[in-house]
């Protein structure tokens, strides 16, 4: 059984999105559904969990042959003849797949308070556990062609879902321009998928980079699947479709998007470290790492920098925390980037391991505190959107006197966006300081600016949406928070200290395997 | 038809793709643009797996063991999967283009402003 986990894993929210229609036919109400639905996702939690002993910190590799006799044979077949469709599991894959279990079980708990009853919800939760489980898919399987099928599955509920309320003026048009956007990105990825099946005649993701030729065709194909992740990611030049997506659709949803995003910026690690990355071959016109290096952080300079000064200007909340995310994805960019720029230095790896290692440890680090206070921040947006009917800020003020809860969560999740020392985006943010400063020290400047700036602009949104007088005539909702929105921040907001005050947990059991599952120096 | 022809057709059809969904100001034909640029990626798949002369990748309709000669079978099933995709995200984005013209009573990109209304 136990060797099975690894496609339970992507199955188990699979089977049961298709068996809670039959449920609601067969006169289940939503108490049952909640509870099944909460229930997967923490069964999928505690599988992902099971595996951190043996990937993360004994550093194996867990490979599953799917149809195989026998699965769980490191290379069926041996790499010369790939057939089957391989799901590949090491120290990388594990840490997203972290941050989806946990994203997605909090934010469903949250969506059970959030999402009115209103007959149709179990089709929510239907498609809310197909997401989940496309985005667990993409982050598993080591084959092009399977990613980019589940990519699909996710980019289709994730459209889905956005435009859900659809009899709002809004949602269906961000719905049509997320399908639009994540179309035109895999049709490119295709493309760049079958020119490298055209030379190599497989899909396997290893098998191509044990045979990678360096050719002209290699080239346009890492173009191609790179610009498709970016898109997908959301950094600068193809940032338009974020923040009208991220403030339309329902916040539960919105933090699901965001980890969609999170799982493309993963594809973009794996194709140019996995796919591509080549440091040691000694071919002569391999492809340029420090050119693809230089490329990636200026993409994620321009979109720290963009991101944070459109966020300064806006005055719909979740717009405002929209353009944040585009800035978020510039700092993994820039760590990530310095990492591929100093990955074949002609040195033997010295730069590498001095501070590439670090800027490195510092992106991925920063991707999961990202996930963390970036979905409490969106979880909190969704509490005043309820309260006062409105996104708008102008017409927001006084909820601290309602909400002292919601208030210590979004004061947590502003603090650690803006790199405030108890918290974790403190402990990510100075890493990729220090490495990046070694490496240019303009860059370390720029990143530091925008950590002020986005200080800025939550200031802006904690004083005109918290503070002031009381305002009982503004506030259209004046329920008592439902339990299920409390529990998804409270737990959020426990993640976001704890992971600030031991930073260094986590960095050394599941980042430093998430590096050596992308980087090989011999 | 020759190979160059057909992958000179892939390139083409991904150019009028991508053009139509960049300069069209309608929903649908945006959809529809987005549909041949898919194409496009079909036909250049399906280019890769044929070769001259060759029969379908089934064994029993295979000739003499020592000439066999077949088509590539995997990217047939593969463009298979991709249609039956397009097929499904063609459906949803027809959908949204539906309820986004019931809404706003336009599909007209430059009319359908943003977020207007909550700011």
């Amino acid at each position: 059984m136990s060797k099975h986990i690894p496609v339970i894993i992507i199955t188990l929210p699979l089977l049961f999105a298709f068996v809670l229609p039959v449920l609601g036919f067969a006169g289940a109400g939503p108490r049952v559904r909640n509870f099944l639905v909460t229930a997967v996702f923490i069964a999928v939690n505690i599988m992902i969990f099971s595996l951190i002993p043996s990937v993360s910190l004994d550093g194996g590799i867990i490979y599953y042959a799917l149809g195989a006799i026998d699965p769980t044979v490191a290379t069926p077949e041996g790499l010369d003849f790939p057939v089957r469709i391989l799901l590949k599991i090491d120290g990388f894959s594990l840490f997203i797949a972290i941050i989806i279990g946990i994203v997605s079980l909090t934010s469903y708990i949250y969506s059970t308070g959030f999402i009115e009853e209103d007959g149709k919800t179990n089709y929510f939760a239907v498609i809310f556990m197909l997401l989940t489980a496309g985005l667990l898919g993409m982050t598993f399987t080591n084959d092009l062609f399977n990613f980019f099928v589940f990519l699909e599955v996710a980019s289709i509920a994730g459209a889905t879902l956005t435009s859900y309320v659809t009899w709002k003026k809004h949602p269906p048009y961000a719905g049509f321009k997320y399908l639009l956007i994540s179309s035109i990105a895999t049709t490119f990825f295709l493309l760049g998928v079958g020119l490298c099946y055209a030379q190599y005649g497989s899909f396997n993701i290893e098998y191509i980079n044990l045979s990678l030729s360096h050719s002209l065709l290699d080239r346009i194909a890492l173009v191609f699947m790179i610009s498709a992740m970016a898109m997908k990611a959301g950094a600068v030049p193809m940032h338009i479709w974020v923040p009208d997506t991220y403030s339309e659709a329902p916040t539960p949803v919105t933090v699901m998007l965001k980890t969609a995003g999170i799982v493309c910026l993963y594809a973009l690690f794996r194709i140019s470290f996995s796919l591509f990355g080549n440091p040691l071959s000694g071919i002569v016109n391999s492809i340029n790492n420090t050119t693809l290096g230089w490329i990636v952080i200026i993409l994620g300079v321009f979109s720290m920098f963009i991101g944070v000064s459109m966020a300064l200007i806006q005055h719909d909340v979740k717009r405002l925390m929209a353009f944040h995310s585009v800035s978020q994805v510039g700092y993994m960019l820039l760590g990530l980037g310095v990492g591929i720029a100093v990955y074949t230095n002609n040195d033997n790896g010295q730069a590498f391991q001095i501070f590439g290692k670090v800027a490195m440890a510092g992106g991925i680090f920063h991707i999961m505190n990202n996930a963390f206070y970036k979905s409490l921040l969106f979880l909190t947006a969704g509490v005043m959107e309820k309260r006062f009917g409105t996104r708008n800020l102008d017409s927001m003020i006084g909820l601290a006197h309602k909400d002292l809860f919601t208030t210590i969560a979004f004061v947590i999740g502003a603090l650690a966006i803006s790199g405030i020392p108890p918290f974790n985006g403190f402990a990510s943010k100075l890493l990729i300081y220090e490495s990046v400063y070694m490496f240019s020290p303009m860059l370390s400047i720029i990143a530091m600016f925008v950590s002020v700036l986005t200080l800025a602009s939550f200031m802006k949104v904690f004083y005109s949406s918290f503070l002031g007088p009381r305002r009982e005539d503004l506030i259209v909702n004046d329920k008592k928070i439902p339990l299920g929105m409390t529990i998804g921040m409270l737990v959020l907001c426990v993640l976001v200290v704890l992971m600030g005050l031991f930073p260094d947990i986590v960095i050394n059991n599941l980042v430093e395997p998430a590096i050596s599952g992308l980087v090989n120096l011999k | 038809m020759s190979d160059i022809t057909l992958y000179v057709t892939v390139v083409v059809l991904l150019f009028i793709g991508i053009a139509g969904v960049l300069y069209k100001r309608n929903l649908v034909k945006i959809v529809i643009c987005l549909n041949i640029a898919s194409s496009a990626v079909n036909l250049f798949f399906i280019t890769l797996a044929y070769r001259p002369d060759a029969t379908a990748p089934i064994f029993n309709a295979a000739p003499a063991l020592g000439k066999l000669k077949m088509v590539l079978p995997a990217p047939q099933a593969l463009i298979l999967t991709n249609i039956v995709i397009g097929f499904a995200t063609t459906a949803l984005i027809l959908t949204m283009a539906v309820l986004t013209y019931r809404a706003n009573g336009t599909l007209d990109i430059r009319r359908l402003k943003g977020v207007e209304d909550n700011e």
